[in-house]
Formats: C-alpha cells, sequence, structure tokens
C-alpha cells in the first residue's frame, strides 16, 4: 500500500497509512453539524485518539487512535450516539475510483460542451464564410480528443453487447456520438455549412451524468451492505492451553475447543464439551423460546449463546456448517432473481432496433430521393442524434436515485434500482413474526411482580451487563431501583444480593429454587417466574394499516406455535395467518402465488423466502444472509414508515413512464423534421436538451411524495 | 478577425482553467462527504 495510491482525504495521514491503528465506527444516528462537532470533540478529547473525522454521508467516523475500538464506542455512548466498530479490512476506503473516473470524464465533457457551444452560437447567428469554416475547425479540435476520451464508458458497454450478438442503449448512443463527429469532421475540412461536434459533446455529456448517478446510487448501497457485514466482527475464542485466544474465524479448524461467551454467535458447527448450553435458535425455527442442549449434543452455527458461556469441539467450519449450507441455497435463488430485467433494458431492446431502422431507411431514402450521399448521410446523423435515448439513459438512473434518496432519508436502503421496479409491482405483503412485527421481551405481567418487586429486580439488573438484565433494565426504566447491599454476579446463572440483610436472587430458574426454566426472582423465600413475551415492535400497526389501505393484500407466515401467532395477526388485522410454518414451507408458499409477492422477514428460516419473492424486505437487525437476500433494508426500529416504500416505488415507476412519454413526444415532433432533411445542428441540439432536461427535472418530483 | 486570434485563446484558456480547478477538486477528494461539508460550514472553530 502506498500513500500515493491512497489520497483519502477522510483521514489526512501524515505517514503512511496503517490499517491497524485505523478505527472505523458506524455511527447511524449522525445528522447535522452540531453532531460533527460533539462526536469529533468526544473523540479527539480521549487520548490515544490522534484525529477522529466524521464522514455525514456515509454517517461514519474515520479515527486514527491506539484504542480498542470498545473505548471509542464507550465513548460515543457518553456523548448520546449509538455507535458500532466496523472491520477495516471489510470496509474500503471512503474513495471510489470507478466514480471518479465516470466525474472526471464527466468534467471534461462539460468543459468541452461551454467552449464548442460557444463557437456554435456565433455559427448559428450567422457567422460567414471563413469565420465559419475557422470555428468549425476549433471546435473539431476540442470536441474529437473530448468524445473519445468521455465517450469511452459507452463505446465498451456496446462494444461488448455487440459482440455478445445483442443490442443494448449504448449502441444507438455510441453510433449517434462516434458518427456525428465522424461526419461532422468531414463537413468541417470540407467546408459544409452543418457540423453537429456541439451534439456529440454535450450527448455524451449528458449522458454521463446518467451513468454516474446509476453508479452513485448502485456504489452507496454496496458500500452500506458491506458496512452491515463488517458490523459482526468475524473472531471467536479458541481454548489454547487453557486460556481463551480470540482468533479468525477463519483460522478455526475442525476439532479446536472454542468458547462461547454469554450473548454472542456460536461461530461453528460442534459437539457440546460443557455441562449444559442454553440457545436461541429462533434464526433457524422462528420458535423464540430458548433451547437446552445437553452435554456432547450437537450445536450449530448462527444460534445465539443465552446461558452461561460454554465451549464445544468443532465438527465443521467455515463453508461446511449449517449456516453457510442455507446461505448458499439463498445465493441460487437469488441467481434466478437476477435475471429480473430493468425497466431501461427491456425499453432500450425495443427502441435500439427501431432507431436504427429508421436512420438506415432516412439514408437509403434520400439517396433514392435526391441521389445525394453527403445530404442522406448528414439527414440519418440528424435522425440519430434526435432519437438517442436520453430518456433512458438519463431519466431512469436520475428517477432511481430521486427515489432512493427519498426512501433513505425515511430510513430505508434500497440495494438497487431494479429492486423499486420490483416494488412497485407488489399486491400481496408476506409477514414473518419474531423478530420482525414483534421483539421478543420480558413480561411485567406476572403475579406478584408488584412496584416492590419491580424495583428489586431493577437493582439487581443493573448490576449485570448479560442481554437480558440490560433488557430487562431497559423495559423497567420507570422504577426506581431498590437499596441493595453486598451485590455479587454469579457467571452463568444471575446476580444476588441483600435487601435489608435478605437475600435476592435474580437469574436462571433452577439457581433460584424454582422449577422449569426461564427467569426468576427470589426475595426472600418468595419466587417470581418472570416469563418472555413478545411486545409488538413500534409503528407494525400502522405498517400493516397503511399497507391494507393501499389494496395490497397480506399474509402472517411464522414458524412459531398457533397461540402466539393468531394474537399477533389479530392485535395488527391480519386476517391471513398461518402457523407452524417451516422454511421450505415458506419458500414454497412465496413461490406457488399467482402474483407479486413482497416478503418482509428477518430470520435465517425467512432467507430463502426472502431470495424466492419478487421484493424482499428485511430489518437491519436480520441475520448477515437475510440482509443479503433483502433487496431492501430497514435502517430504523420502527415499522410506521413501510407503506411509504410501496408508494415512493409506485411513484417512481409512474414517473419513469412519464419520461418516456415526454422523450416519445420530443421524437414525435422532432424526428419528422429531421427525416424530412429540414433538421439544422441548431434544432438537434434544442431537442435533445430540452428534453433531457425536461426529464430531469419530471424525475426530481419523485422527492414530493408525502 | 484579429480580435478573435485574441479572445479564442482566451475563451480556450479560461475553460481549461476551469477543467483544471475540476480536476484538482476531484484529486483532493472534495466530493466524498457533500453533506459532512455543507454542515461543517456551521461549526464554530473556537469550540472544535
Amino acid at each position: 500500500m502506498t500513500a500515493t495510491a491512497d489520497p483519502s482525504g477522510v483521514l489526512p495521514l501524515d505517514k503512511a497509512p496503517d490499517t491497524s491503528d485505523l478505527v472505523m465506527l458506524s455511527v447511524p444516528h449522525l445528522h447535522c453539524a452540531g453532531c460533527i462537532g460533539k462526536v469529533e470533540r468526544a473523540l479527539n478529547a480521549l487520548p490515544g485518539v490522534e484525529e477522529a473525522r466524521v464522514n455525514l454521508t456515509l454517517r461514519r467516523v474515520t479515527a486514527k487512535a491506539s484504542l480498542p475500538p470498545e473505548a471509542l464506542v464507550d465513548a460515543l455512548a457518553n456523548a448520546g450516539y449509538e455507535a458500532h466498530a466496523l472491520d477495516t479490512g471489510i470496509v474500503e476506503k471512503a474513495s471510489d475510483p470507478m466514480g471518479r473516473d465516470l466525474l472526471l470524464r464527466m468534467g471534461v465533457a462539460g468543459f468541452a460542451m461551454m467552449n464548442v457551444m460557444l463557437l456554435s452560437v456565433a455559427v448559428w447567428a450567422g457567422a460567414p464564410g471563413v469565420t465559419r469554416e475557422f470555428f468549425h475547425l476549433i471546435s473539431a479540435l476540442i470536441a474529437l480528443p473530448v468524445v473519445i476520451y468521455s465517450g469511452q464508458p459507452f463505446f465498451r458497454s456496446a462494444l461488448s453487447a455487440v459482440r455478445a450478438r445483442g443490442l443494448n442503449m449504448d449502441v444507438p448512443i455510441s453510433l449517434a456520438i462516434l458518427l456525428a463527429a465522424g461526419m461532422s469532421l468531414f463537413e468541417a475540412l470540407y467546408g459544409g455549412h452543418h457540423v453537429y461536434f456541439e451534439a456529440a459533446v454535450s450527448l455524451t455529456f449528458f449522458l454521463l451524468i446518467g451513468r454516474y448517478l446509476d453508479h452513485r446510487t448502485r456504489a452507496a448501497a454496496r458500500s452500506a451492505a458491506k458496512e452491515l457485514s463488517a458490523l459482526e466482527i468475524q473472531t471467536a475464542q479458541r481454548m489454547e492451553d487453557g486460556r481463551a485466544v480470540p482468533v479468525p474465524l477463519s483460522d478455526l479448524r475442525v476439532g479446536d475447543e472454542v468458547l462461547v461467551p454469554t450473548g454472542t454467535r456460536v461461530p461453528v458447527d460442534g459437539d457440546l464439551l460443557s455441562g449444559e448450553a442454553v440457545t436461541d435458535r429462533s434464526f433457524l425455527t422462528g420458535e423464540s423460546r430458548p433451547v437446552m442442549t445437553a452435554r456432547n449434543e450437537p450445536v450449530r452455527a448462527g444460534e445465539i449463546n443465552v446461558g452461561a458461556p460454554f465451549r464445544l469441539r468443532s465438527t465443521a467450519v467455515g463453508e461446511d456448517t449449517s449456516l453457510r449450507r442455507v446461505a448458499r441455497l439463498v445465493e441460487e435463488a437469488e441467481n434466478a432473481r437476477n435475471s429480473y430485467t430493468g425497466l431501461a433494458d427491456r425499453a432500450a431492446q425495443i427502441y435500439a432496433p427501431l432507431v436504427h431502422v429508421l436512420a438506415l431507411v432516412a439514408f437509403v431514402g434520400w439517396i433514392i430521393a435526391s441521389g445525394d450521399v453527403r445530404f442522406a448521410m448528414n439527414v440519418a446523423i440528424a435522425v440519430l442524434i434526435i432519437t438517442c435515448p436520453c430518456a433512458l439513459g438519463l431519466a431512469v438512473p436520475a428517477v432511481s436515485t430521486a427515489a432512493i434518496g427519498k426512501l433513505f432519508s425515511l430510513g430505508f436502503l434500497v440495494k438497487s434500482g431494479t429492486a423499486l421496479e420490483r416494488l412497485a409491482a407488489v399486491d400481496h405483503v408476506v409477514f414473518d413474526k419474531t423478530g420482525t412485527l414483534t421483539r421478543p421481551e420480558i413480561g411485567l405481567q406476572a403475579e406478584g411482580f408488584d412496584a416492590e418487586a419491580q424495583s428489586v429486580a431493577l437493582a439487581l439488573a443493573q448490576q449485570s451487563s448479560h442481554p437480558v438484565s440490560r433488557a430487562l433494565a431497559a423495559r423497567l426504566s420507570h422504577a426506581t431501583p431498590a437499596d441493595v447491599t453486598d451485590v455479587r454476579d454469579v457467571p452463568g446463572c444471575g446476580v444476588e444480593a441483600k435487601l435489608d440483610g435478605v437475600p435476592v436472587r435474580l437469574g436462571r430458574a433452577d439457581w433460584t429454587g424454582a422449577t422449569g426454566e426461564g427467569l426468576c426472582l427470589r426475595i426472600d423465600q418468595t419466587i417470581i417466574p418472570l416469563n418472555q413475551e413478545e411486545t409488538i415492535r413500534d409503528g407494525a400497526e400502522e405498517a400493516v394499516a397503511g399497507i391494507t389501505a393501499q389494496g395490497l393484500s397480506t399474509e402472517l407466515l411464522s414458524g412459531d406455535a398457533e397461540a402466539p401467532v393468531s394474537a399477533v395477526a389479530q392485535d395488527l388485522g391480519i386476517t391471513d395467518y398461518h402457523a407452524g410454518i417451516s422454511a421450505e414451507e415458506k419458500h414454497a408458499r412465496i413461490t406457488a402465488h399467482s402474483g407479486h409477492v413482497a416478503m418482509v422477514g428477518d430470520g435465517l428460516n425467512d432467507t430463502a423466502a426472502l431470495a424466492a419473492a419478487a421484493a424482499s424486505v428485511a430489518p437491519s437487525s436480520a441475520l448477515d444472509a437475510s440482509r443479503n437476500a433483502a433487496d431492501v433494508l430497514i435502517m430504523r426500529d420502527e415499522l410506521n414508515a413501510l407503506p411509504a416504500l410501496f408508494t415512493v416505488a409506485r411513484k417512481a415507476r409512474a414517473i419513469s413512464y412519464q419520461n418516456f412519454a415526454i422523450a416519445a413526444c420530443y421524437n414525435l415532433i422532432a424526428v419528422p423534421i429531421a427525416l424530412a432533411g429540414y433538421a439544422t445542428p441548431l434544432i438537434a441540439a434544442l431537442a435533445m436538451s430540452t428534453s433531457s432536461l425536461t426529464v430531469l427535472v419530471n424525475a426530481l418530483r419523485v422527492r414530493r411524495v408525502k | 478577425m484579429n480580435v478573435l486570434m485574441v479572445l479564442i485563446p482566451i475563451s480556450l484558456l479560461l475553460g481549461g482553467l476551469g477543467l483544471a480547478a475540476f480536476v484538482w477538486t476531484l484529486r483532493s477528494e472534495q466530493f466524498s462527504d457533500p453533506e459532512g461539508d455543507a454542515a461543517r460550514i456551521l461549526l464554530d472553530d473556537d469550540e472544535r
């Protein structure tokens, strides 16, 4: 790595960048100048942080620090910002070579366009004889190198399409640009009246804008998806000589002894070495209750340890784990969906041959009519320039960029422009229950769990960093903690303390003296079992109501038992619900549905269904594989913006069609003029620029959807 | 005609200057965080 190859202004480094010192944090709630100031001040105040810089566009902080990322996360938490450490190996630097290349070509075309236009205006205004020829030659000198340099993205794409014996929209674009420039050079050298240099250059410029917008949308989605993968730092705890050593996941081998701390995902498939383990398998089965595994029984990768830390002997690692096997199935299903052809490409398949035939007919027709090959060539080129598919090359990317930007501000991350088109066609929405519409929580409705007991529970829960304790403490934030003494955290069991000399315990049922499973609170001799219950996610009700109001049908498919599923369905007003559905059944039901289905889900049991659906949505809390399979990620905790996703997608499609109609209108007026041989370079330039600008301005209307 | 011999090189030079300035902004990554740059102007330098 050299310093010159990495001029990332993100972090001005004096010496060659040392990635081990670079800490990257994702800070999703950054939104204003005040945030930038607060975050940078908080981090720069830490000893050991050399320079911290916020990138507001990416909601990301890059810092050069000798501290572990956790220290920076804590500092930001104190400043009031939720932050997540990112794996610097996965997230690329902010620089985007492809985007810069496109911008540079666009800039060159833009400046050349201004200069050539300046000369052309003089010619249009009636510059006579020698002056005109002189101006034409200067235009040629500017335009030819620029067209050759800036047009390359189109030429390359057109060439590869022709090699594959197909037509894409870059074929008519390239032909129009090259023929216009070539014919104009001939006219300029032989003192002709009409040259199309400014048309060739401005076509290149306008279309490069579209190409850049398209690239930026894709790059932003790609980097955000990568960022989510980078959130799960891929390390595991391997036991070496009785000590747990953190190692990269890729270093684990079959037969290694692996420690799984509380609250983390099991990294490999393996057999349990400890006495027992309690894990959350909801990502596999959809069932929200933790499952107990006994010694020597298998534990699968991806399960979350919700009990005491346990050790296991790995039996399958990396690509062989059950988690990866499911993920591979998903990739196969995704490939099937990638065969979807975008609106612009479908239109281009019809449009490109039409344009070529029209230009050819004009050429042959005028040779027969007038016998003048030069004039016939001029007419054919005018037809090609006027019909050049600006609406396809510029308007569709502009609409998707505007719509995706609008959705981003509503908390959605849309991965591709075609995802919008598929969302617009959706007529049936399938929801998953656990983790999507509901969130598992500890219930407060238990018998005997009065205000006093709640204050004791809060006091105990605050003393532990166990995820269950933290969830309980957050749930009890309305209570005041009781005054407890002699607090002791018993790993794997719970927390115990004394309240006015009376022993109190919060922890696993058997440890508190109760029978059964789950969490219990014990005050002296009284035992209060605290049940797991599900709460409906904020905004889920509005989401379902809003989607129904749009005339879409809804359905709830869950792997959970009948009773909780029907309760949630009734609360949300979903009449069509099915409980006890396995991952395969979900997939089969969605494939069998006759309409266009959107799947909203998060678990691994939804992943195949997400990939099979016409369009799919996953919360950002979803498993890695599900996030990869989904077209859209919900970046917020609430669901109430969900109906807007479909509204914006439909609006974007409507505006795309409008843009096609506008472009068609321009063609209807300008093409007959060109065919009749009356098209001057002035008319061509006017028709092209106004149609490009109209479709661009129209595209921006997507942002005004409520 | 003579005035053109002066003015055309000048216009080309000015266009070239603009292009050079654009290339410079591109090289120094001024497009990597447009939102942040827009917000930073509101920050008080003394506070940071």
